[in-house]
This record gives C-alpha cells, structure tokens and sequence, in this order.
C-alpha cells in the first residue's frame, strides 16, 4: 500500500494534471480534489500545483484562499499535515498566511519561461528529504507574480530559522528578495515554491532532467516509513 | 425606435439601407433582396455583410483554394478535410490530430495585446469543436524593421498577448517564427497555430441536426466589443440610447476560456453534445448559420435570451459581436439538464436560445417578433464568389533579373569573419529566446522539443511514447521573388524541419498572407502561390487540410511580400527517437546532406550585407526533400545520427552556430572540394541538413546514403569550443553566443 497525495484543482489551475503524473511517477497514488469539495478523501499530503487559479483576479492566490477545499487544508495544515505549493500554489500558500511574504510582479515585468538552477538550502522538509543540503539542481521556472518579498525581520527569521528552503543560482530571474525560491513553515510540512519540479520528473520531456522527482520520492519515504 | 422586422422590411421595401457601409457592393445586395424576394430587415442585412465579406466568405481565394481539394494526394491519413473548423489526420494507434493555422493580422496592429491574445483564443476554440483537447500553440510572426520606432510598439505588444492569453490555458507555446522586414512595417503578421489530439470516435462536426434539439449558447456574455463595421447599422436604426462605442478589436479573457475548455471536454467525455461550433469572426451570425446550414433541417433562435452584458445592446449588435470565449453548442432535449449541470460545475454560463427545427430557414425572434428569415445556405455557404482579375506584375522580370549574383561578396578571411558575425547576430537569423522565454513551453509535461528546435514535439500517449510534430515556415523574400516556387519553399522548409526531428510528415495547413486581392498583381502572386503549394502537396503526398486567407495586407499601394506561411503536422512512434539539433558530443562527425550550389537569391546575406533583394530564389526539387526526409527519419529511427539541423535562411553557417550554441560545443569545418568558402557558408540551396554522426555510426550511414543516392559530405567535426572554417577564420563560442543571443534584448529591453 502507498500513499494518497491530493491534487487540487481550481478553476484556472493549469499543473494538476502534471502534477498527478508526477506524484504517479514517483509511486504514490494520486487523488484529484476539487476546489468546492471540502472533503480531503483522506489523503496523506496536498500539493497545490501551478495556474492562474481565479483567472488571478484580485491578486494571485486571493480568491482561491477563500474556497471550501481550503478550509480544510489550512485546518489540517496546522495540523502537520503535510502541503507543497508550486507556483500559484505557492502564491496560495503565501495568502493563506500558511507561510510569510508575498509575490509580486517579476522586476522586468515579463512573464519568464526557462530551465533555473537552484540550491537546496533545508534538505530536512517534508518534501526535501531526498535532497541534500547544498545540492544544486534545475527545474523550470514559468512566471509573471515570482518575485518573493517580506519585510526584513520575517526575512531574517527565516534565514536563522534555516526556513528558506531553495534559493535561485546563475542570476535571480525575477528579483526576489535574498534569491528566494521557495520557503517552509517551523513545522517543515508546508512548503512552497515559484519553480516547478513536476516538469522535471523524466527524461526526454521538458528539459530532460528530472531533478524534480525528489520532492515526490521526499513525500513517498515520509510517509511510507512514519 | 423601431425594430426593423420582416414584417416592417415586407411594408417598407424602398427604406434606404446603409449597405455600402457595411461593405457590401450593390451587386451584392441586389442579390440578397433577390433571395429573400423583398429588402433585408436591418439584422438581416448585418449578418449578411459580415458572413459575405472576404474573411468569412473566401470570396476572392475560394477559385484559387479549391485545388488544394482538387489536387489532394492520395491519404489514407485524412479523416476529416477542409470546410470544418480544422482537418483532423488519423496518427494510429487510434489517436486522430486536429491542427490549423490561422491570422490575426490586422487587429494586432491596432490594438497589439488584444489583437495577438484573442487570436491565440479563436484558434484554440476552433480545435476544441472538433472535440479535441489543444495540446501546443504556436505562432509565426512578421514584423516591420527590427530598429523601427513602431516595431517597438507592435511587438511586445503582441508578445506579451500570446503570453499572456496563451500560458493562462496552460498550452505549450512550442516553435513558430519572428521575421522582420520593412515590408510589414503597417501590416504585421500574427498567424495563430493549435494542435489538438482525440480519439477518433470523438470527432465532432458544426451541424446542427434532429429536430427538436436544442442550441446552447455557452461561455462569456454577449458584449459590445469586436462589433465594427455594423455599428453603422446601430446608427442607422436606432437612436442616441444605444449602447457606447467599444472597441473594433476584441477584448479576451483567458480565465473564461480555460473554464469553457475543461468544461467543453467534460461535455464530450459524457456525450453530451451533437454538433458545435465556436463563435469567432462574426459571432453568432456564423455560428447559427453555418450550423443551421450544415445541418439537415432549420434553426429557430430567440435572441432575446442571449446573456449580455450591456443591456442596451441592439439585436443586430448581438448577432455581430464578436465577444470572445462563447461557443454553441445542438444538445438533445433529454441531455440538456446534464449539459447545464457540467456548465455550472465550472461555473460556465450556458441558455438555451433555440432549437433546430424541420423546416429550411434560419429564424431568429426578438421579444417575439421576426426580425429573420433566411435559407442558411445563402448566409454561410452560398456567398459571392469571385473571378478577380489576375496579372505579373510588371516589374517581376526587372526584379528576377537583378540577381545576387552581382553582389560583392567578401575577398579576405576577415572579411568572411566578419560577415558570418553580422548575419548571426542579424534581427532575423539572431536568437529568439527573448520572445520565446515569455512563452510556457513545459506546461502538459508533454513537450519533448520546443524553440528553437527545428519542429515542436509533444508526446501523446504517455505508454507508448507516441508523439506529433509541428514546423511553421515561410519565406516572404523567396515569395516575392517567385511566388510559386516561395511557396512550394515553405513547403519544403516546414516538411523538412518536421523531418529533421525524425516524425513522418503527415499532412498540411497554411495561412496565406496577401496584399489586396483588388492588385491584379497581388492577384497573381495569389494564383501563383496557391497553385505551386497545391502542387508541391500533391508531390509530397501531404494533403491541405484546411487555413485561412489574410488578405489586404497592404499600406496604401505597397502590399507585404507575398507571405504564405505552411504548417507541416508529422508523427513519430516513440519520441525518445526524436533527433535534437544541439551539437552536444565532442568528436561526432559533421555530414552535409543534399547538394549546395551557388544560391544567394533573396538570401540572410544579400539582406543583411546588401539589403538586397532581387534574382530567383533556391531552386526546389521536391523529389530531393522526400528523399531527404526518408534518410532523416530512418537515422533517428534506427540511432544513426545525435543530431540534425535544417539549412535555410543563412545557410550552413547559421544551422552550423545554432546547433553548437544549442550543444555548448564548438565545430571545426573543413570546405569540401569544388566549393568556395563563401558559398559553402552561406548559400540557401533547398533540399539540405547537416547531421551530426556518432563515429561508430559512420559507415552504416553514409552507406545508407550511397545506396539511396543521397549526396552526403563529410565537412567536419564536433569540437573545441570555437566554429572554425580550417583555412579560413576561429569565432569563439563566447563571441557567436553574444552577438546571436544580444540582439534583441538590446532591441527590446
């Protein structure tokens, strides 16, 4: 037996199918959850994945903090259970307050498509275990809101907190602060992230790495052995 | 007020109508009163002139067109040919591709954002009717010169409109093209391509048939926007309480299209639907009558219940807007609360406005009375059609014979270096990643090749590895120079290119981009083209399935190059045979396939050194491409080359830099015998590749070229990190990679 990882969807979401290719790949058993539905199906992870959920309107990740699906994520979050922003999910993520900061327009103003190096910082997460602390790999980045800001005490918690999980190598891509990629909570059950890892998870599609998968074997070990 | 009502058109038969307004010649509307036996009503007359006018109707290229039906190849492939939304082509394996090409010149260069956006829009809903799910967009673009104040305006405009219309579906933006030429300074091309798979049982047809089915209307409200021409007619009938001037151009919402996606593929999982069509150019007036005339009864409309979202607005304004992301939809009585239930589930907007009926018209009631009463037929498939005069322009002889061959051509090594560099770094030959960068080309976790790739490729079936690819080309340059040839070239170029990443090209659509059809000299640039890509199908054995028609691309007198644009669809087993072009083992052994001869016409070098554009372009041997492309696909088949890149525009030179700054790996070139340095770098002689051979795979390959008869020269090796022509001149890497990759950030910030 494996474990369930929900998938959500809201209108707009783009990843979700992806993402559950992804979660398969990595041999875990993905659960599609709409955004109307309140109930989790029992799952043993969410991961929120990449859109422009409500079409973006208000802000990134407004709207779709106030949906019924993510009552109980914010409930169960609190409670350890544990969630993966990508992207929009991550913007979500940031709403929600289940993490700190906010995403703002790229510094250039462009959407940004390309293969970004980054470093693992915090190879202690849920969703990073299977990583090393230092390592560096490439996933695709796609954005136009990746530009992550807090003011600077949250950001100096975060630092001694060791809570910045990814920061972005070979230039910052869109002006995040201190090359912030991607963040977790005290717990290290939530965490969040602009680039995208479920595009990376086999060869020969997209850029043919699949230095991705490790988030979804992180999960797998997690919690198959607890 | 009044409302103009068949009744009122019967007992008012001498009512001055504003025909000329909207377009209409007085022959043409001599014709509609004589169909209709009496005058139009005023929605009559606006469905008319907008279903009658060149863009809906093909009524200038339809004489022209019909060879692509009449000349079609043999193909098993085809399963659905021109006249519906787009062809679909049978890929085996049970899976059936549907793609089409299509332009949205003229609003993108009023309005660049929009204009691009909801050209992304239209094309995509055209795939989503024949029941596919889109799976890859792209788009071949002209602009006006690089360095000129407006191109400023117009591109990233229309860049940031793809982007931001098309990576809001979540559809990979996977190849296309950026050309500038002053030619396209008032007139800039954006075509639109979507690709979509299904399954073939789930083809679906724009007819509406069984009596008793109901239409449905669903997606965004009906608004004022993209309504043009007819608020002539709005003036005309009503007075100042109608509703205030919107914009000509359309306005998209990419959010509302995603819901109308999912929502229509949910709509088809549960067969919920028996005809369909999108509501694009004309709206509502297209769509009830294309599907009332496709059908096999009539159709009955109340356009009152039409949702809006201006009140105000006229019957003739609804049935001419073209607000965005609506579709129509014939439904069954019995499945019609299902239909509404799945539309609610994604919060989709859905009124049933109507239903087919037994009789033959197309009657549309507002607040119970008649203000239609037409045979469908003669509003969507029956328009004008005419014979235009066509005529070489007189000065196509001066312009063939001021060949390039005239031209300086460079005396030393370092002149040679020299121009190599500007050609590369040139705004047409230099990288486009600036553009494409602002495209998502991951998204589906589909993608196996993107820009700047010689053809985009996406898997479709995740278990076998099966996948379709897609190449966009056409040469404007080449056209003008000899219209017929130019575009048996695109031909050549975009089959080549699927080619090259080891799919079997499979079958064709094109977006054929003219001047006004009024120039007898446009006119036969027309003929020519069409004529020469019909011919070069049949050769090829790649039927048209289907396009679209731009004309009037021109700025007072000067019409755009003559630019038709072909899209190439080809298929390959298992994608993890596809062949890259990056030049990524050191020591691979670089082979020049096909024959180079002394073809600078209309080439990257005469513009860039010259700004020259004159003598014939490359000559085309179709026999040669096919030859060409059966030795590119059996090598990726059976692993014999790493790597494979196209020669066009700039020659080997350019295909030689692109793939080495694509590897990260350097060249050393050797000139073969019986060619001069210049002439090996840059001539454009068709029917060519450069191929990249694993040492161990020498033998077997160019054996299999022997036996073929495939000229295959040996012209170098992968290696170091500089491109050097032995003998001649070294160019870095570091030094190729900053003049090809700077250019248009530098233009374009």
């Amino acid at each position: 037996m494996t474990a369930r990882v929900g998938v959500v969807t809201f209108p707009g979401t783009l990843d979700d199918r992806d993402t559950q290719r992804a979660v398969r790949i990595a041999g875990l058993e993905p659960v599609p959850l709409w955004h109307r539905d309140k109930d989790l199906h029992q799952v043993d992870a969410v991961v929120l994945p990449g859109g422009f959920s409500y079409g973006d309107y208000l802000r990134a990740g407004a709207i779709s903090r106030f949906s019924p699906v993510m009552e109980t994520v914010i409930e169960q979050a609190k409670g350890g259970l544990p969630v993966l922003g990508i992207c929009n999910g991550f913007q979500v993520l940031t709403e929600t307050h289940l993490l700190p900061g906010a995403m703002l327009r790229n510094n250039h103003l462009h959407f940004i498509c390309r293969d970004q190096k980054l470093r693992v910082e915090n190879a202690d997460t849920a969703w990073t275990a299977d990583y090393e602390a230092g390592q560096e790999i490439s996933v695709p980045l796609k954005n136009i809101d990746g530009r992550y800001v807090a003011d600077e005490r949250t950001l100096d918690e975060l630092e001694a907190e060791g809570r910045v999980v990814f920061r972005y190598l070979d230039g910052n891509p869109n002006g995040s602060l201190r090359d912030i990629a991607g963040i977790t909570n005290a717990a290290g059950n939530v965490v969040g992230l602009m680039p995208h890892p479920e595009h990376a998870v086999e060869p020969l599609i997209g850029t043919g790495r699949t230095d991705g998968l490790g988030f979804f074997t992180s999960i797998l070990k997690k919690l198959v052995t607890s | 007020m009044t409302l103009d009502t068949v009744k009122h058109a019967n007992e008012t038969p001498d009512v001055e109508q504003p025909w000329a307004e909207l377009g209409l010649k007085q022959d043409e509307y001599e014709r509609i009163r004589a169909i209709l036996g009496r005058r139009p009503t005023g929605a009559e007359l606006a469905m008319y002139s907008v279903m009658w006018s060149e863009h809906c109707s093909y009524k200038s290229s339809k004489v022209h067109l019909r060879q692509f039906g009449e000349k079609a190849p043999e193909n098993d492939a085809l399963l659905v040919g021109i006249g519906e939304n787009a062809g679909v082509v049978d890929v085996g394996q049970g899976y059936a591709v549907t793609f089409k090409v299509e332009s949205h010149n003229h609003p993108s260069y009023i309005e660049p954002y929009q204009g691009a956006a909801t050209g992304v829009g239209g094309i995509v809903r055209d795939i989503l009717a024949m029941g596919a799910r889109p799976v890859a967009v792209m788009d071949p673009l002209r602009f006006g010169a690089a360095d000129h104040p407006d191109t400023k305006r117009v591109l990233p405009g229309v860049v940031a409109g793809i982007g931001g219309y098309g990576n809001c579906l979540g559809l990979p933006n996977i190849g296309g093209e950026v050309v500038f030429d002053p030619c396209y300074q008032g007139n800039p091309l954006v075509n639109a391509l979507c690709v979509g798979v299904m399954k073939h049982e789930d083809i679906h047809l724009a007819k509406a048939s069984g009596t008793g089915n109901k239409v449905v209307l669903y997606g965004a409200r009906t608004g004022g926007d993209g309504i043009g021409g007819v608020s002539v007619l709005a003036s005309e009938t009503f007075d100042s309480t109608g509703p205030a001037k919107r914009p000509a151009v359309q306005v998209g919402d990419p959010f509302q299209e995603k819901l109308l996606i999912e929502c229509t593929l949910e709509l088809f999982r549960e067969d919920l639907v028996e005809g369909i069509q999108d509501l694009g150019g004309a709206g509502l007036s297209c769509a009830t009558s294309e599907l009332a005339s496709a059908g096999s009864g009539g159709m009955r409309v109340e356009l009152d219940t039409v949702p809006l979202r201006d009140a105000t607005l006229s019957p003739e304004e609804i049935l001419m807007s073209e607000s965005q992301e609506r579709m129509c939809a014939i439904v069954e009585p019995g499945k019609i609360d299902r239909f509404l239930e799945i539309c609610e589930k994604w919060d989709v907007i859905a009124t049933v406005i109507g239903e087919v009926t037994d009789g033959e018209r197309l009657e549309i009631f507002w607040h119970g009375e008649q203000i239609v009463d037409v045979p469908p037929r003669t509003v969507a498939h029956e328009g004008p059609v005419y014979e235009r005069p066509y005529a070489r322009p007189e000065w196509q002889d001066a312009l063939q014979a001021d060949g390039a061959d005239k031209l300086p051509r460079p005396e030393t090594a370092e002149e040679l270096r020299a121009q190599v560099l500007k050609v590369v770094a040139s705004p047409n030959q230099a990288s486009k990643s600036w553009i494409t960068g602002q495209y998502d080309r991951f998204v589906q976790g589909n993608t196996v090749l993107a820009q700047p790739e010689d053809s985009g490729m996406v898997r479709i079936d995740e278990e076998t590895g099966l996948g379709v690819a897609v190449a966009t080309d056409g040469n404007g340059r080449y056209a003008k120079l000899d219209p017929y040839a130019g575009a048996q070239l695109a031909l050549a170029e975009s089959y080549r290119n699927v080619a090259a990443t080891g799919a079997r090209p499979l079958a064709i659509s094109n977006c054929l981009n003219f001047g006004s059809p009024e120039d007898p000299g446009v006119m036969w640039q027309f003929a020519e083209a069409t004529r020469g890509l019909a011919d070069g199908c049949l050769e090829l054995g790649t039927p048209v399935t289907g396009g679209n028609v731009s004309l009037y691309n021109q700025t007072g007198e000067t019409a755009i190059h003559p630019t038709p644009v072909v899209a190439v669809l080809g298929v390959i087993d298992d994608v993890a045979r596809r062949t890259p072009m990056a030049f990524a083992e050191e020591g691979q052994l670089l082979y020049l396939l096909g024959d180079t001869r002394d073809e600078l016409g209309g080439s990257a070098w005469s513009q860039v050194i010259h700004d020259h554009l004159g003598g014939l372009p490359p000559a085309v041997d179709l026999g040669r491409e096919k030859l060409l492309a059966e030795i590119l696909i059996s090598a990726s088949r059976d692993g014999m080359v790493d790597a494979a890149h196209d020669l066009s525009d700039g020659g080997l030179v350019q295909a030689v830099v692109e793939s080495c700054l694509r590897g990260g790996k350097g060249a050393r070139l050797v000139v073969p015998d019986g060619l001069d340095a210049f002439t090996f770098l840059f001539s454009e002689s068709a029917g060519r590749a450069v191929v990249s051979v694993p040492r161990s795979e020498e033998l077997r390959f160019t054996d299999m070229c022997g036996a073929r008869g495939l000229p295959a020269t040996r012209v170098g090796v992968v290696d170091g990190d500089s491109v050097e022509v032995q003998g001649h001149f070294t160019l870095p890497l570091a030094e190729l990679r900053e003049a090809h990759e700077g250019t248009l950030p530098a233009l374009f910030g």
